[in-house]
């Protein structure tokens, strides 16, 4: 067992050049804030990238970041907080849920992780995730071959996408050695309205009205009855909320919320929540922290189309005791397993039934991870093709193997 | 690239030609199959006219099974297949072979859903880009990539080609509006990836179908997400007397953390050519011209101009007017949307060049324009999307004098070589197709290019889907397979180890 820590390029490419040639598999890790996440991998020796580190370009008047793959993430946003600035696909920290402490001593996770697990938070429903922003990446691929894609500027359509194929790949095809995003200004004011005592379905209907309205709602999230109490350490009580967060500069913040509360003025009693307070939630409902526990009892991660999900939570809760909360306009939902079985099958088979869209078992005890398909099964032509593809990126499955299975 | 070679005609395929048709009529029965060169001749080019050429046939399904079919076909008989979109692409991506199948997508015209609670269409590739909007305006919503050939060019294409449109900066491209596409294989497989939901599972394979340029698969229906129209919309008409202090208003405008809805500039030559045509009232003793456009609610865009404003004359500007109304935005913009065929009016023949750079190097990049304009003896004018850094250098040249057209091509290289140069890249939403094919060595080695081909033998192993496009040299997929490695000789005694 050998990890492993280059801090160049050339390091990291001699070291899976190195692998290819034993045809020897290497665990691709950067802080480690998101290894419980997916297949535990069995590997004899460890990449890890946390001593690749470093901004290799900020233009702040060009909106671009550029950083060496295992530079914090804590680091980076520090950085851009300074000049007003931020990723704003609000990429969440995994510590919370999986054990760690928020944060964790700025060893919450890399700028390479980011975009290998294709990090997001609430402002994806108006923002995009990662995949997103990212512009370009430099990596080395499992036939120990560094290649580049993309570039540094927005509008780029020269060749294939292969920094959008990085992101959400879990280090299974490449091991990013440089990444380059887009970054965007930092709103100057945020507002959240809550309207209080929803039900599920209600709540959808809320949204969806806001949503397509000119608002511009940046976040729109529904924390029913109790979980409501889980956030920003239960200062606004346990009645359900329905959550719309409004962004911008401060004379369309007011006018919009404004606009909001005539249109949902009928819907519940309304609450505004400014500033601080507003922020607090959304980084709680980011970073799932209403199933923070400290435990190890399944949690799941599934996206769907909005106005389906609520129906589908509703049939799952039928069979199987479990607490949920919806992002994303309700299209995202944090599903925790009151019992220890992830009851699988019957969550997937109920997401199909209720129109498609994926589940990933975000958490859950090794044995059980190691049992069931993390990420959701994929129907056999798109398998085949995905398959294929991690074999021309890594014909000898020495990259995480396995890991996203 | 006027001696641009393309792969070389499969003669069993041509010397089959009547059987392949035949077989096609089975497949596509009906009128969907034409193989009449004079009916063809609609087809022979794109947008990029300078190249022509006649497909071996043209088949225009109707339905996905139809798709899998010819394409399965094809495949099994190592036939070449180019899908078509509308045929408005500028660098030559549906270009036909006369070896290949020419798959016109256009029957696949329907909008399929429109559903306003989750906020998504459901569209046949062959509808228009604008054809979406116009399907959802009675709501109050609109689909956000606009490219300016937007009331022809299909959202299939724009998939193809991830087109962009004057609303990138803040609204993103095709790949940041598109949420899921069902698509079929060269091998006839019929594959969804994404939905009504958001990100894909497994492996971002709608990232890379986005601006693939129909080298990997063909779309056979699109869901693309719709938003709500601004409440209102406000332009600023700024002008400037050197493109420096353009240049600088445009950072200083996003260093206040101002993402404007749209943001456009335009040199000297532009400005002269638009005024001409439209009378829009750009002022003419001006080097730069800027065009803000805010959108969103009125007291939000009412703050907005009153920052821009003082942006723009701390920057220097001489002139600034502010639109008091819709008809004076529209007339803003008018000159800008006429600039192409402004600069037809002033000029035989011109060629749009898209490459794009970090708007800081604009200054650099205008004056090497300035130098090349000299060396080759051509004029150009210049319009930019100048929030993304999306330069548009139209270069003036006269087809009819002869060597015309290779100059104007080599003095195009030359500006794109440029734009790599300073930090750019070579297309910013025109695409690579045949014309930027052989520059791609400007920004990619072989390596690079090596794993980007390999991506191709994942979808189509055989080459077989739009060939002689995007890459300048095909390598056979075997070869591209194969590994080159050194058992033991690698040493890195470095590199800490725990």
């Amino acid at each position: 067992m050998t990890t492993f820590a280059p801090s160049s390029s050339a390091e990291i490419l001699s070291t899976v050049q190195w692998a290819a040639s034993e045809e020897t598999p290497l665990e691709i890790l950067g802080h480690g804030s998101k290894r419980d996440i997916g297949r535990p991998l069995q590997t004899e020796h460890t990449l890890d990238l946390s001593r690749l580190t470093g901004v290799t370009l900020y233009e702040p008047a060009e909106l671009v970041l550029s950083a060496r793959a295992g530079t914090s993430l804590t680091e980076l946003e520090a950085l851009l907080t300074e000049n007003g600035q931020q990723f704003a696909f609000e990429p969440m920290d995994y510590g919370p849920l999986l054990g760690g402490e928020p944060g964790q001593g700025g060893k919450n996770g890399t700028i390479g992780g980011v975009l290998a697990s294709n990090l997001s938070g609430p402002r994806r429903l108006k923002a995009g995730a990662a995949r997103d922003h990212i512009l370009g990446v430099a990596a080395v691929s499992g036939r120990g071959e560094a290649f580049k894609s993309g570039g540094r500027v927005v509008k780029n359509v020269t060749g294939y996408d292969l920094s959008k194929l990085m992101a959400g790949s879990w280090g299974t095809l490449a091991v990013l050695t440089d990444v380059t995003f887009k970054v965007l200004p930092a709103a100057e004011t945020e507002v959240t309205l809550a309207i209080r005592g929803l039900l599920d379905d209600a709540a959808f209907a809320a949204m969806a009205l806001a949503l397509g309205s000119s608002a511009e709602v940046s976040s729109a999230a529904h924390l029913p009855e109790r979980i409501a109490a889980r956030v920003a350490g239960g200062k606004h009580r346990s009645d359900a909320a329905t959550l719309l967060r409004v962004e911008g500069f401060g004379p369309s913040v007011v006018y919009r919320i404004e606009a909001l509360k005539q249109l949902l003025g009928k819907a519940g009693p309304l609450e505004e929540i400014a500033g601080e307070a507003s922020k607090m939630i959304w980084r709680d409902i980011r970073d799932c922290r209403p199933f923070a526990d400290g435990g190890t009892r399944p949690v799941w991660r599934v996206s769907m189309a909005p106005s389906e999900a609520h129906h589908m939570v509703m049939a799952l809760r039928m069979q199987a005791a479990v607490d949920a909360f919806y992002d994303w306009q309700g299209g995202l939902v944090w599903l925790s397993m009151r019992e220890d079985d992830p009851e699988a099958e019957l969550l997937r088979g109920l997401i199909r039934k209720y129109g498609g869209g994926h589940a990933t078992l975000v958490r859950a005890a090794a044995p059980h991870r190691a049992a069931l398909p993390v990420f959701e099964p994929q129907p056999p032509h798109l398998a085949a093709l995905s398959a294929r593809l991690k074999a021309e990126f890594d014909p000898k499955n020495i990259l995480n193997p396995g890991r996203m299975g | 690239m006027s001696g641009l070679a393309m792969p070389k005609p499969d003669a069993e395929t041509l010397r089959r030609r009547a059987e392949i048709v035949a077989d096609m009529r089975i497949i596509v029965p009906g009128e969907g199959v034409v193989d009449a060169a004079n009916e063809m001749r609609a087809f022979e080019s794109d947008g990029l006219t300078a190249y022509r050429q006649l497909p071996l046939v043209v088949v225009l399904p109707e339905t996905v099974a139809q798709v899998s079919r010819v394409l399965k076909y094809c495949n099994e008989r190592n036939i070449r297949v180019v899908p078509r979109g509308s045929g408005t692409s500028l660098s030559g991506g549906a270009l036909p072979l006369e070896d290949a199948v020419l798959l016109v997508m256009s029957r696949f015209n329907s909008i399929l859903a429109i559903d306003y609670p989750n906020r998504v269409v459901v569209a046949q590739p062959g509808v228009t880009n604008l054809g979406i909007t116009t399907a959802v305006e009675q709501e109050g919503f609109y689909y956000a990539p606009d490219p300016s050939s937007q009331i022809a060019c299909s959202i299939g294409g724009n998939v193809a080609e991830n087109s962009g449109g004057v609303h990138c900066l803040k609204y993103g491209l095709t790949a940041n509006n598109v949420l899921g596409i069902e698509m079929v294989l060269m091998n006839g497989e019929v594959v969804r990836l994404g939905g009504s939901h958001l990100d894909q599972e497994g492996y971002d394979l709608l990232g890379v179908m986005t601006g693939s340029e129909g080298l990997l698969g063909v779309v056979t229906e699109v869901t693309v997400r719709i938003l709500k129209k601004p409440e209102t919309a406000r332009a600023l008409l700024i002008g400037f007397p050197t493109s420096e202090e353009g240049g600088q208003c445009v950072a200083d405008i996003i260093g206040a953390g101002i993402i404007p809805g749209g943001m456009e500039m335009m040199d000297r030559p532009a400005i002269h050519a638009a005024e001409d045509f439209v009378h829009a009232g750009y002022p003419l003793d001006v080097e730069a011209l800027l065009i803000v456009e805010l959108d969103g609610p009125g007291v939000e865009v009412d703050h907005l101009i009153g920052l821009v404003e003082a942006i723009a004359y701390r920057n220097g500007s001489t002139t600034c007017r502010i639109s008091q109304s819709e008809q004076e935005r529209l007339s803003f913009w008018a000159g800008r949307k006429a600039a192409f065929p402004a600069v037809g009016r002033i000029s035989p023949d011109y060629y749009c060049m898209d490459g794009t750079i970090p708007r800081k190097e604009l200054p650099r990049v205008l004056a090497g324009m300035r130098d090349l304009s000299q060396k080759y003896g051509l004029g150009v004018a210049n319009v930019f999307h100048a929030g993304d850094g999306n330069l548009h250098p139209l270069i003036l040249y006269d087809a009819n004098v002869p060597g015309e057209l290779d100059k104007a091509e080599s003095f195009g290289a030359d500006i794109l070589r440029l734009c790599v140069e300073v930090g750019g890249v070579l297309t910013g939403e025109h695409g690579v197709g045949v014309e930027k094919r052989d520059l791609m060595p400007e920004m990619f080695n072989q390596i690079d290019l090596d794993q980007q081909m390999r991506v191709k033998c994942a979808f189509d192993p055989n080459h077989l889907l739009n060939p002689g496009k995007v890459f300048p040299q095909l390598r056979r997929c075997a070869e591209l397979g194969r590994m080159h490695v050194h058992r033991g000789q690698v040493a890195f005694p470095d590199i800490p180890r725990f």
